[in-house]
This record gives C-alpha cells, sequence and structure tokens, in this order.
C-alpha cells in the first residue's frame, strides 16, 4: 500500500456494507484531497452514481451537465486537455453508447486522462429492464484503442481500481453494478495490478475465468464443485478487461485444457470473447463454454433472478461446469475424417 | 476604430495569402474542404494575428489562448493559419493527405502543433471549448477560448447540449463564432434542415450574441472587443460569410464543399483572391 493510503476514510466495515458504488463515491473523495486536479462530472446522476459525494466535499470542482451525456463526455476531454483529471460517472449504458463515439473521439483518440465510472452494469439495475441494463459495453469499450477497462469484483476491488487508475496516464473504464454485490474481498490486503489477473481458487480439472460480479459466483461454485464432486476448479479473477492477461489464460488452457468464463454481458465480444481470441490463437485444443447473456434483450426483474435464469450466478456455474467436464475434445489425430 | 487602418491592410493582406494558400494546397493534395476553409479565414485571421495571445515557438505554453476548429472539416484551412502564422514549416503543407504526414483533411492534435483538439466528426469541438473554458476556472487561469462552430454542424444535439452548459456555468472566457456560410454538403441550410432563426436560438440558449458580416474585419475585431469585456455569459459571434468566399466561380455553391482543383482552375482561383 502506498502512504496516501492512510488518508482514506472508509473502514472495512463500510467495504462490507456499502455497494460499489457508494466506496466508489467515498474513494473519489479521499482522492480528491491528495490531488487538486481531479473534478468529478456527471450526468443528472450524482446521487445514483454517488460522484455526489465527491461533489459535496469539493463543489468547486464538481460539475452537473444535466441529462446530456454527449457533451459530458466532450467537456472531459476539454478538462484533461487543460490539465486536469476529469472523473465522468454515468450509467453503463450511457457512458458506452449514448456517448460512445464522444468516449471514442474525443477521450480516447486523443488519449486523455479521463476516467470513466460505469455504474450499473450488466443486469444489475434489473428491475428498469432493457433501456438500463448494459450488456453491450464490454463489447464496444474494448474495441476502443488507448483505453484500459476494469471490471471489478466488488467493493475493495473498486476502490482499488480507482486509486491505480489514476496510475495510467490516459483513459480508464472502470465498469461496476449498481451495489448490493457480495464481497469477495475482505481487505485490501492482496495484489491489484491491472492488467494481472487473480488466481482466487487453485484447480486442475478446468478453470473458471470470471470478471465483475460474476467473481464471487464462481468462487463459490469452485468450492461446491470440490465439496460435492472433488472437482479442482481453478478460479481467475479476469479484473482487466483490456490489457487481457493473456499469460494466466494461457496457463490455465495449458494446465486444464478446460475454460469457462463467466459475465455479466452478452456473450458476444465479452470476457469470454476475448478469452477464446487467446485460446484460437494458442493453436491448442479444449473444451471452452461461455456464460452469459444469450443474444436477446433482457426482461426487467431482480437482479439475482435474471442472473440465475441466464445461469451465470453459482447454480448456473456449477451445473455448466459439469456439462463441460463431460464434454469431449478432439486431439488433432482426430481430425482426419472431418477434412 | 479597433482596428489601425494599418492594421487592418495587414489583415487584409494575411487574409489573402491563407486564401491563396488553402487554394495551393487543395490543388497540390488532390482535393479538400475548400468551400468552408475560405469562408472561416477572415474570422481566423483577426484571431491568430490580432487577438490571441499565443506564442508558436510555445504551442503548450500554459497561459495561451485556445483555439477550437468546432468544424473540423476545415482542417485545410486551419493548418495552413498554424503554418502562416509559425507553428510549423509550411513546407509540411506539401504533404497534406499523404501517408505518413502530418496533415491530412482532419488534423490530428498529436501531431499538429498549434492544433488544440482533433475534431473532424460534427458536434465535438463546443463541448471540448466548455471544458477548457471551465478547466481555466478550476485552475484560476486567464486564458480565454475560441471555437468555431459550423453552420451545418448546428445541426447536432451536442451543440446544443454544450451551448446550455456553457449558458448554465456563465462561461464569459468562451468565446464562439458560428460560420453561417449558409451551405452544407446536400444543400443550402435551410433545405436540408432549418437553422433559422439562429441568433434568437443562441440568445435563447443564454448567450450574448451579436450578428457581424464575417468577412468584414473590423466588425469582427469590434465584436472580438465587445466579447472580452463582456461579463456573465458565453458570447456568440454570429458571422454570415459565403462559402467559397474570395474565388467567384466557388462563392455561394455546395458543389465546392469539398473538391479537388486541375492547374487551371487554381491559378483562376488565385486571379480570383487577387495579390
Amino acid at each position: 500500500m502506498s502512504k496516501t493510503d492512510s488518508t482514506f476514510s472508509w473502514t472495512i466495515y463500510d467495504a462490507n456494507t456499502l455497494s460499489q458504488r457508494e466506496i466508489y463515491g467515498i474513494v473519489l473523495k479521499d482522492l480528491g484531497a491528495l490531488h487538486p486536479e481531479i473534478v468529478g462530472l456527471s450526468a443528472d446522476l450524482a446521487k445514483s452514481t454517488k460522484i455526489g459525494t465527491f461533489g459535496d466535499a469539493y463543489p468547486d470542482r464538481f460539475f452537473n451537465f444535466g441529462i446530456a451525456e454527449q457533451n459530458m463526455f466532450g467537456v472531459s476531454a476539454g478538462l484533461a486537455r487543460a490539465g486536469l483529471i476529469p472523473f465522468v460517472s454515468t450509467f453503463s449504458a450511457f457512458a458506452s453508447m449514448r456517448a460512445c463515439e464522444f468516449l471514442r473521439t474525443d477521450v480516447c483518440y486523443q488519449n486523455l486522462n479521463v476516467k470513466v465510472i460505469a455504474t450499473h452494469g450488466g443486469i444489475s439495475f434489473g428491475s428498469a429492464g432493457s433501456t438500463h441494463h448494459a450488456l453491450e459495453d464490454f463489447a464496444i469499450v474494448r474495441a476502443l484503442p488507448n483505453l484500459t477497462v476494469i471490471v471489478p469484483a466488488d467493493a475493495i476491488e473498486t476502490a482499488q481500481a480507482v486509486k491505480r487508475s489514476m496510475d495510467i496516464d490516459g483513459p480508464v473504464y472502470i465498469r461496476i453494478g449498481r451495489g448490493f454485490e457480495p464481497a469477495v474481498y475482505e481487505s485490501e490486503d492482496y495484489e491489484f495490478e491491472i492488467g494481472k489477473a487473480i488466481e482466487m481458487r487453485s484447480g486442475s480439472d478446468l478453470c473458471i475465468i470470471a470478471t465483475g460480479n460474476t467473481v464471487w459466483h464462481a468462487v463459490q461454485a469452485a468450492d461446491i464443485l470440490k465439496e460435492e464432486s472433488d472437482i479442482s476448479a481453478r478460479v481467475l479473477n479476469m479484473h482487466t478487461l483490456k490489457p487481457l492477461d493473456e499469460e494466466s489464460i494461457l496457463k490455465a488452457l495449458v494446465d486444464t485444457r478446460r475454460l469457462i468464463t463467466v459475465e455479466d454481458h452478452s456473450i458476444i465480444n465479452g470476457l469470454g470473447s476475448a478469452v477464446a481470441d487467446v485460446i484460437a490463437g494458442s493453436g491448442k485444443a479444449c473444451a471452452f463454454t461461455k456464460l452469459g447473456i444469450p443474444d436477446t434483450f433482457t426482461p426487467h426483474g431482480h437482479p439475482e433472478d435474471l442472473m440465475h435464469n441466464f445461469k451465470i450466478d453459482t447454480d448456473g456455474i456449477v451445473e455448466k461446469v459439469r456439462e463441460l467436464l463431460n464434454r469431449e475434445f478432439e486431439e488433432t489425430e482426430d481430425w482426419e475424417d472431418e477434412v | 476604430m479597433t482596428l489601425t487602418s494599418q492594421e487592418l491592410e495587414v489583415l487584409q493582406e494575411r487574409a489573402k495569402l491563407i486564401r491563396r494558400e488553402i487554394v495551393d494546397v487543395t490543388g497540390w493534395s488532390g482535393g479538400a474542404h475548400v468551400g468552408g476553409s475560405l469562408s472561416m479565414v477572415d474570422i481566423l485571421t483577426v484571431l491568430y494575428w490580432k487577438y490571441m495571445n499565443i506564442d508558436p515557438s510555445r504551442p503548450d505554453w500554459e497561459e495561451r489562448d485556445r483555439f477550437v476548429l468546432s468544424k473540423g472539416h476545415g482542417g485545410v484551412g486551419h493548418a495552413v493559419v498554424l503554418a502562416q502564422r509559425g507553428y510549423f514549416d509550411r513546407k509540411e503543407l506539401r504533404e497534406f493527405n499523404e501517408t505518413d504526414s502530418m496533415l491530412g483533411m482532419h488534423l490530428d492534435a498529436h501531431k499538429v502543433l498549434g492544433c488544440e483538439a482533433s475534431t473532424g466528426s460534427m458536434g465535438h469541438g463546443l463541448s471540448q471549448a466548455v471544458g477548457m473554458a471551465l478547466g481555466a476556472r478550476v485552475l484560476k487561469k486567464d486564458w480565454r477560448v475560441y471555437c468555431l462552430v459550423g453552420d451545418g454542424e448546428s445541426n447536432e444535439g451536442s451543440i446544443w447540449e454544450a451551448a446550455m452548459s456553457a449558458a448554465h456555468y456563465k462561461l464569459d472566457n468562451l468565446i464562439v463564432f458560428l460560420d453561417r456560410n449558409h451551405m452544407m454538403i446536400d444543400g443550402p441550410t435551410e433545405e436540408v434542415m432549418s437553422l433559422e432563426p439562429l441568433a434568437d436560438k443562441w440568445r435563447a440558449f443564454g448567450f450574448e450574441t451579436v450578428e457581424v458580416d464575417g468577412h468584414d474585419l473590423v466588425q469582427l475585431a469590434d465584436a472580438i472587443e465587445q466579447a472580452l469585456q463582456h461579463k456573465g455569459k458565453p458570447f456568440m459571434i454570429l458571422c454570415d460569410t459565403v462559402k467559397g468566399k474570395g474565388v467567384d466561380y466557388m462563392e455561394g455553391n455546395p458543389g465546392w464543399h469539398y473538391g479537388g482543383l486541375s492547374t487551371e482552375q487554381v491559378e483562376a482561383a488565385k486571379r480570383s483572391i487577387g495579390e
């Protein structure tokens, strides 16, 4: 931990009782004391995204743009050009889609030091339905050059990601949920490095690669599989989607030959597709399953129910892992009949 | 008079030099947004040679005034202005549009000294200018931000989002010009998408708005003087201009939004602009 961490005003109790976005608001407020160049931007979601916690502490460095996300991202580029470090907060759906071209052209193309905190990612804003679900943002922001993409597993990791994002002199997209995600970490006393996956469970039969709020479920699933069936499942917390930790993926591929990815995102072009690219490039055969939201718009409902129905929660992962273990994959010598 | 007769003469001469070089670059680069670049020349001349607090030998000087070309299609015109103002060697203009050259259709702020924002997609520049003006306030700096918006570009909703925020934050260090050349690619603006009453719209959005002949250097200078004194509101100088201004066969013709020029056309254009 750096020496500056002692100034942070939240406690472990907070981390275990507050949501990701509440912790984000507090961490940003604390960072604001250390870095006078930080400014906060909101599009009428200061309360919902919790960037208002920063705004209350530093009203002269906080700007609301009303419900106008395009302008907010354009303004953030101008502020960054002036030498400031804007933290821009809105829902993931609007950061990645409504304001997409402004994020791409103004922020990423110009490689400016803007931090995007995209809240309510995936189906975490369950009751709001498809207009407020963000199942496409990984696909979109992963394709933007210069952008670092982080998907923290819980509140503590959100704090880590927000702080470490300051080490990068360029744009960072941090995607968090609505809150109420179960805590994966009990304290900040673990190695968090942007671009480096964290092994949550060691294992040799298969590897579950998860990101964001599905990490907790992946860990639960691994423990159940171990206990019930003595299945040894490795779990990787892939908190950084870009740059992707290809080394950890390749190691899991070589060690287990069975990979399963889990994400609160469309199965198209998210974590699973990124991992698939690595597998395909390796030239190694394996059994592989992507868990995520299928190619469909999602109904409203409780996030827990939706995650269950789409099989990206603990039960879904356990079920799909059992299927994966029974799947055959062909070694190259078996291919002759097909070519 | 805000301009002495000697200043006026120097600026008029400069505007001609810029127009002639825009025509040259359009000729040798194979094609450029020549019409909209010619319509904005007088605005940029007054800014870069009279009002902006800049030092081309120190493009990153923190206290400098900023200029954002929101109508990024005017890239060729802006490139000529920056070259003639001394930000980089005019020889670079020879490579305009070439692979691996510094200059292309829409200027890249990473490559082009003096260019404050990479624009080109419409409706982005004014927001960035608002950010720079807001930044000056946070950092307690005295720099001013000038921004040139196109009229066709004013169809974009983001222009009005930006306008709303500039007025909301009372950015009196932001001076916006609108190059009202009445033309866009598909034809006259009022046929493609009605903009009028444009001055009323800017007033309604909270801008102190004056209307000038955008090719009259004295009127432009008077308006800027007024804007520099004005407090509490962002300022809009709505400039009535002619697309293709200075080249008789291009003036008011939307066909010259973008185009290439033969050697004969280049010569005819320069004859029309004059020595």
